[in-house]
């Protein structure tokens, strides 16, 4: 619903004011994609447009980083298997949460509200000295394994079971389908947006994560993109061009998903904060 | 349903437990783990520790700063997109973009942008303002942390202020209107006051997320803190104990004093939320 409470002759104004700020949003990303594109004596000269264009920089981060393509494949199968778990198990909790009745359920979510409360910090030395024991750490299952569960979905799945039409349920109950065929091929299918909103939070959060891969992970060919990225920096300092063209690949994958998904990232935000 | 409950009571409350474990005890790292017992002198510790004081201010001031601008620009743009603008979808397409950036490649590209000679200090050159060294200079180095991350940050809550104001009922600003209120009237008696619990939610999660704040801080200065400590946070401390000097039961300890600084600062911000007549 669009309404304007500003007279036509003062439009312009507003115009002007999101395109400077469209301007402030875009030049970072061009500056770095232009230098991605400069050789190194242009780098420090500091042009915006580069007079040489070579894609120089690109063949180099394959060449001397033969681990490039390793660390692309380990977040993308780190990111993919933690967002099936996570769809997975929070709208189970959630569903057991807001529909079943069993011992403790008021305790559990209590629990998990308190959980909530806790950042992650708190629990990041514990994981840590658990993945050290089990022997997980450097390995896909400690990356994967603690993070198969977020609190912060379970909650919201539950708030929107609750909200969900009962009686769909209890005719597919009268049906004769068991709780877990409810479950599958009614609910579930019915709760695509909010599922989609889930998705797409914590494929972003695990491709991003930062904190725990640089806490358990220390051989590079266990590394995901962004702990590769941050070593590639070190090894490069200075050689911008290098390290921008490296930083272009790595959000390449991210950028080619949003263009056709757009509509699905917004939704979700608005999801999670509607729900607040 | 309930191995769902079981994952999140051995992989999230469990280490909770063991975390409050840890915080009352000596951690020796060798080969294996080994536990002493020191009642609260981890916590003890706290009150006297240099670098945790230095960690608090910073992370304070940069929740102080991050928080009430990136609250308020999300605010500005998400009024001027609602504001009868065409293409609003393109707009919000294109701003929403810094925040699918992963926080390395944004740190990255500022930190290219923020060089010495930058595209920042000829920005600021070319509009006649002092130019600073970002990197290295530690007046100003958490200050580079806080405009990026204000900028990359304010776009999110921006698509959540825009649905919440597509939700205000037209038929109050019609009301106003009838009534003589101007735009701007409109927009502080209507408006604000219609957004509150969305407020309450973007500063809740804007608190949250800025007393976290790591990985900007730990890449602009390579793990350190550095310059002369000006990026160090309460979380880059935490990680610093806990890797450089394997004192896990005295990091496990500062783990839970941020959690309650958290606990007590959104507490406030409900108070104040329930409290203020607007």
């Amino acid at each position: 619903m669009k309404f304007s409470i500003y007279p036509l002759s003062y439009r312009w104004i507003l115009y002007i004011l999101l395109a400077v700020y469209a301007i402030v949003t875009l030049i970072p990303f061009l500056w770095a994609l232009s230098s991605s594109f400069k050789p190194l004596s242009e780098i420090i000269a500091g042009d915006f447009w580069p007079h040489h264009f070579t894609l120089d920089n690109y063949r180099q981060i394959f060449l001397e980083q033969p681990l490039f393509l390793r660390w692309l494949f380990n977040s993308i199968f780190i990111a993919v298997c933690v967002t099936v778990l996570n769809l997975l198990f929070n709208s189970m909790a959630g569903y057991a949460l807001a529909r079943l009745q069993f011992r403790g359920k008021q305790f559990w979510f209590l629990l998990i509200l308190a959980v909530l409360a806790v950042p992650a910090q708190v629990t990041l030395i514990p994981t840590f000295l658990i993945l050290k024991s089990f022997g997980w750490l450097n390995s896909y299952q400690g990356m994967i394994i603690p993070g198969m569960i977020n609190a912060t979905f379970i909650f919201m799945m539950r708030q929107f079971f609750i909200n969900f039409p009962r009686s769909l349920e209890e005719a597919a109950a009268l049906d004769g389908l068991n709780t877990l065929q409810i479950f599958w091929y009614i609910v579930l299918p019915l709760a695509k947006p909010a599922i989609a909103a889930q998705a797409v939070f914590i494929f972003m959060g695990s491709w991003n994560n930062f904190l725990l891969p640089v806490v358990i992970l220390f051989e590079p060919e266990m590394f995901t993109l962004p702990l590769g990225l941050n070593t590639f920096k070190g090894q490069y300092i200075s050689y911008w061009n290098y390290i921008m063209a490296a930083s272009m690949m790595f959000t390449l994958p991210v950028l080619c998903i949003y263009v056709f998904f757009n509509r699905y990232f917004i939704q979700s935000v608005t999801f999670t904060g509607g729900k607040g | 349903m309930s191995p769902a409950i079981l994952g999140l009571g051995l992989f999230t409350i469990a280490p909770i437990l063991f975390a409050i474990f840890l915080s009352f005890q000596k951690v020796q790292l060798l080969g294996g783990i080994e536990y002493e017992f020191v009642s609260f002198r981890n916590f003890a510790r706290l009150a006297t520790d240099d670098r945790l004081w230095i960690a608090l201010k910073n992370t304070a001031e940069y929740v102080a700063i991050v928080v009430p601008a990136q609250t308020i620009l999300a605010l500005i743009l998400a009024a001027t997109l609602n504001a009868g603008i065409k293409g609003q979808n393109i707009w919000r397409i294109l701003f929403f973009l810094p925040t699918i950036t992963s926080s390395t490649v944004l740190t990255l590209i500022f930190m290219w942008i923020y060089n010495a000679d930058g595209l920042f200090n000829q920005a600021l050159a070319w509009i006649g303002l002092p130019t600073y060294n970002w990197l290295s200079d530690p007046q100003v180095a958490l200050k580079g942390i806080m405009i990026m991350n204000i900028w990359s940050t304010a776009p999110f809550f921006m698509v959540i202020y825009l649905a919440a104001l597509q939700d205000i009922p037209r038929s109050l600003y019609e009301a106003a209107e009838i009534d003589g209120a101007n735009g701007w009237q409109q927009f502080r008696y209507i408006t604000l006051p219609q957004l509150r619990p969305v407020t309450f939610f973007v500063v809740a999660m804007g608190i949250i997320g800025t007393f976290q704040l790591f990985d900007q801080s730990y890449i602009f200065s390579g793990g350190s803190g550095g310059p002369n400590n000006a990026t160090l946070t309460v979380v880059l401390l935490i990680y610093q104990y806990v890797f450089r000097d394997l004192q896990l039961g005295y990091a496990a300890a500062i783990a839970f004093l941020l959690a309650l600084i958290i606990i007590i600062v959104t507490l406030i911000q409900r108070r104040i939320f329930d409290q203020d007549p607007t």
